[in-house]
């Protein structure tokens, strides 16, 4: 072995056994405001996490409104928007497009990247392979107080007076450059861009640390064929962070210049006003080739933790080996490869070769492959187990749900000859905030539920869990079920106001209007229902009755460390690992679960 | 520290947990996927640069004819200038090695040297990028022309030297008489671009600033060639004009006429052909001389270190070999920036 890595190693443990010991009293800042503490970390991404899931929610609820009953007043809209934005109760067009896109961003951004990777990657991969903590304390520390600086100023740019940024989550130029097209292409967007850039910063030194941590420090015996499928996932998670965000990184740079330094990189011979602008020669395509290149990996940067969080509550609920852990393995990798050569299919309108269209169609269909088996590995777990219908397995195997009806209509929009009939209609709308909203969603609850005893020591309420996940998986699918029909009737996203599409074809019209009312009814309640969660969360971090050290009975690592957090995770040694944590209802076995730490019985074959 | 095994470990011990897999330790590997983010950041620009350039259909600007003087010596020397730059910061490349091979033997005065050598190597190339940049941005001295036709075509040649500038008319700050040796060329530029030029084959008239009017002495110029870069009426891409047809040409255009001129390079106009060009040009090579700048930083901090024996007490000199790593990097980056921008 090389001093190299001795050195790390040695270095690593013994600042961890250092403060397992308790020798240094923490203060108060150093131990909940600027914690080197992974798991202190971990929780801060949460519950920042989880106010601007709300904010974006609360946005969400009222552009619905609009949608709902277009031009007539409400209440709700002037108390939350004042007369500049919402005059006499009715939300203005300027505001609608500003509020769909802060919606976008924060859940994308704030809520499923650094929310689910944030908090559970933080959580879990020091707690699951055995180390003391994050390889790097200090910049894991620096990443989430530049996520936090980053959701003050996206949190920011909704008040200035111009207004939020107006060009939709993937603020495509001209529209983002240009202040005369959009009052929200002005200071809000510029704070969009500073936000953005420094989220991304803060992505990047998470990531870095993910990866390292990952390689680095597995305590003796976890073997990369010995991992948890959520350590798994998140590494890969990690990896397409670091490949993917810098590409968004310089797009927004050559953004910045054309917006600030009058460059032309993305504009060519823009009218506005009557008026010919003097840019020339840039491309706005070009644009979009660098955004979905970071945009589509994003998808699966979104989705791949939820289904790492997924596997193991369902293989541990359904007290059975994950069905298919190699192949898991394998499809996780696979759909990390190929997030990198699909991008062109959210671009096959833009004037593409078809030819080129189709070699996406073949790559992005290729996706469905690893999807599929993950698909069938959840059910071939859940075949013929013992289920135990904890609240985090139900919200898993709802993501299975999900998952399979947004996977369905994934299939059609990677066809191109079938995307450009439906290409920027509600159909698109429903099939991702199905298969990538929602299922995301679903594992981070599903996270939230099965390891809150590892965050606070305490059991979250089960009836409160049952009844949110209800209302939850109702209130979705009667929010985006609906959205199909929207789509395939021809409504295109965006819009302010669909009213108008009975002047010229009644039925249609008098159709989409009435969806739309029942979507946003679903969306109210849906909305209402996660006052439960809310409820339940706070009050069992305060009340909630003590956990024991392994409510779930499940074998991976985290549930061999102490209820009461200390700071190295492990006080004594790092256990070590003889088995993979998959050992559940082993035929001979005594229990139906083998923690991973307990070594092979004598002429005990490993799986 | 040189992740060298002492003896072959099997790879199940390897990835068995306990220890590092590639023995090396975290920090250094957290440097080396920093670098392959960074190298993606790189490669969005210049993917960029190179599907702007591919959907251009005006000509590119040529290495060649925008890059060709060097400092103290003028024109006529394609490419040199930043062939020597780019020399010098790979030998810093070498120095950093030397460094950091230095670091191996816990030769702390190696170690000091080597920095030292290889900041110097920085600064050289950062101080060239500013130089490079402001020659760009003036411009050669003849311009780029738009002539009769409406074609438009640069100049190559040798311009004849701006003695002085006879005032014969005064104007709010010259009297007559005056002679006029300061700021010539700008002065001229200006006069050339406001059309306050006439005459200009022989010297001429020029109107000043303050309003004077004076006697303009210049040297004839030489081997006066336009080469054509955006076709006219008359005038296909890369025709060439030459000597006395191209002299005429040239103070045919300028004569008396305004905005007939571009010279040197912004983010409005470029001289030396499509406007792109001079954008991405900037940002790129700013953005790489933005990280060339703080990895000379960088090094500073570094060397700080090493001179208060903070890597000696340590036992092992790995920062030096962490910079190291971000050093080669920033020099590799510049082996792309440069082919892209100077080469093809």
């Amino acid at each position: 072995m090389s001093a190299a890595a001795h050195v790390a190693h040695g270095s690593h443990d013994s600042h961890g056994h250092h403060d397992a010991h308790g020798h240094h009293e923490e203060s108060f800042i150093s131990k909940y405001i600027f914690s080197q503490d992974h798991k202190m970390i971990g929780k801060q991404f949460l519950l920042t996490a989880v106010f601007m899931g709300i904010v974006a929610m609360l946005l969400s609820i009222l552009f619905r409104i609009q949608l709902a009953w277009p031009g007539e007043s409400s209440d709700f809209l002037s108390f939350f928007l004042g007369e500049t934005w919402a005059p006499g109760g009715i939300l203005k067009e300027d505001m609608y497009l500003g509020l769909v896109t802060i919606h976008g961003t924060i859940m994308v951004f704030f809520l499923l990247t650094g929310g689910l990777s944030g908090t559970f990657s933080n959580l879990l991969i020091p707690l699951q392979i055995g180390a003391r903590d994050m390889a790097s304390g200090f910049l894991n520390m620096l990443s989430y107080w530049f996520f936090f600086i980053s959701s003050i100023i996206m949190l920011v740019s909704m008040f200035v007076e111009s207004g939020p940024a107006m060009a939709g989550w993937t603020i495509y130029p001209p529209l983002s450059v240009l202040p005369q097209a959009v009052s929200g292409s002005g200071l809000g967007m510029t704070l969009w861009l500073v936000s953005m850039t420094l989220f991304v910063v803060s992505s990047l030194m998470g990531s870095l640390n993910y990866i390292v941590t990952v390689l680095n420090l597995r305590t003796k015996g976890m073997s990369m064929t010995r991992m948890p499928l959520t350590i798994w996932a998140f590494f890969v998670t990690a990896i397409l962070g670091v490949l993917s965000f810098p590409v968004l990184f310089s797009a927004v740079l050559l953004l910045m210049m054309d917006r600030l330094m009058g460059t032309s990189f993305y504009l060519s011979d823009i009218i506005v006003g009557g008026e010919m602008l003097a840019n020339h020669g840039g491309s706005p395509i070009l644009y979009q080739h660098l955004f979905w290149f970071l945009g589509h990996p994003e998808v699966y940067i979104v989705l791949l933790p939820a289904l790492g969080l997924s596997s193991e509550i369902i293989s541990t609920n359904s007290r059975k080996p994950i069905f298919g852990y190699r192949a898991m393995i394998g499809s996780i990798l696979a759909i990390g490869f190929l997030s990198f050569i699909v991008w062109g299919h959210h671009m096959f309108v833009t004037g593409m070769n078809p030819f080129l269209g189709s070699v996406f169609v073949f790559t992005t269909l290729l996706i469905a492959i690893p999807s599929a088996v993950k698909v069938f590995n959840y059910l071939t777990t859940l075949w013929k187990g013992s289920i135990v219908l904890t609240p985090g397995m139900m919200f898993a195997v709802g993501l299975v749900s999900t998952f399979i009806t947004g996977g369905v209509t994934g299939i059609i929009l990677a066809d191109s000859a079938l995307d450009i009939n439906v290409h920027d209609t509600y159909f698109v709308v429903a099939h991702f905030h199905i298969v990538m909203g929602m299922s995301a969603v679903f594992g981070m609850f599903a996270g939230v539920y099965h390891w809150f005893p590892k965050m606070y020591g305490r059991m979250m309420n089960l009836r409160l869990g049952y009844a949110h996940f209800w209302i939850t998986i109702v209130g979705a699918y009667g929010v985006f079920f609906p959205m199909h029909f929207v789509g395939l009737a021809g409504a295109p996203r965006r819009y302010y106001d669909y009213s108008v599409y009975g002047e010229f074809d009644s039925p249609t019209g008098d159709m989409m209007l009435d969806l739309n009312v029942i979507i946003t009814i679903f969306a109210i309640i849906a909305a209402i229902g996660q006052g439960l969660f809310l409820f339940n969360f706070f009050y069992s971090i305060f009340r909630g009755p003590k956990a024991v050290q392994n409510p779930w009975k499940g074998n991976s690592l985290e549930w061999t460390t102490p209820v009461e957090h200390v700071h190295g995770n492990w006080p004594g040694e790092l256990p070590t690992v003889h088995r993979w944590p998959y050992d559940y209802s082993k035929p001979g076995a005594s229990e139906d679960y083998i923690p991973q730490t307990v070594p092979l019985a004598e002429g005990e074959e490993e799986h | 520290m040189s992740g060298h095994a002492t003896k072959e470990i099997d790879s199940a011990t390897l990835w068995g947990g306990k220890i590092s897999p590639f023995s090396t330790s975290y920090g250094k590997l957290m440097m080396w996927f920093f670098l392959v983010s960074d190298a993606l950041t790189f490669g969005g620009l210049l993917i960029a640069y190179g599907f702007t350039r591919f959907n251009t259909l005006d000509a590119w600007p040529i290495g060649e004819e925008t890059f060709n003087s060097m400092p103290f010596l003028g024109h006529g020397y394609p490419l040199l200038y930043v062939a020597l730059m780019t020399f010098i910061l790979i030998v810093s490349s070498v120095t950093m090695v030397l460094a950091v091979e230095a670091g191996h033997r816990m030769d702390k005065k190696g170690v000091v040297k080597w920095m030292i050598a290889t900041i110097i190597g920085g600064f050289f190339f950062v101080g060239s990028q500013a130089w490079e940049w402001s020659h760009f941005i003036h411009g050669s001295e003849f311009g780029k022309v738009e002539l009769a036709d409406g074609s438009q075509a640069i100049v190559h040649g040798k311009f004849g030297e701006l003695k002085n500038f006879t005032v014969t008319e005064a104007g709010k700050h010259y009297r007559k008489g005056d002679v006029i040796t300061e700021d010539l060329r700008h002065q001229y530029q200006h006069a050339v671009v406001e059309g306050k030029v006439i005459g200009g084959a022989n010297g001429g008239v020029i109107t000043l600033h303050d309003g004077s009017i004076a006697k303009v002495n210049k040297a004839k110029d030489e081997h006066m060639k336009l080469i054509i870069k955006v076709k006219g009426a008359k005038y296909k891409l890369q025709d060439v004009i030459e000597n006395e047809e191209a002299s005429r040409m040239y103070y045919e255009a300028i004569d008396g006429h305004a905005h007939k001129v571009i010279y040197g390079a912004n983010l409005k106009e470029n001289e030396y052909g499509t406007q792109q060009y001079a954008q991405f040009f900037f940002f790129i090579t700013g953005f790489h001389g933005f990280h060339v700048f703080s990895g000379v930083c960088i090094n500073i901090i570094i060397l700080m270190g090493v001179l208060r024996g903070v890597y000696h007490k340590r036992g092992h000199y790995e920062m030096v070999e962490k910079t190291g790593l971000y050093w080669h990097f920033v020099d590799l980056v510049w082996v792309f920036v440069f082919t892209f921008f100077y080469l093809v």
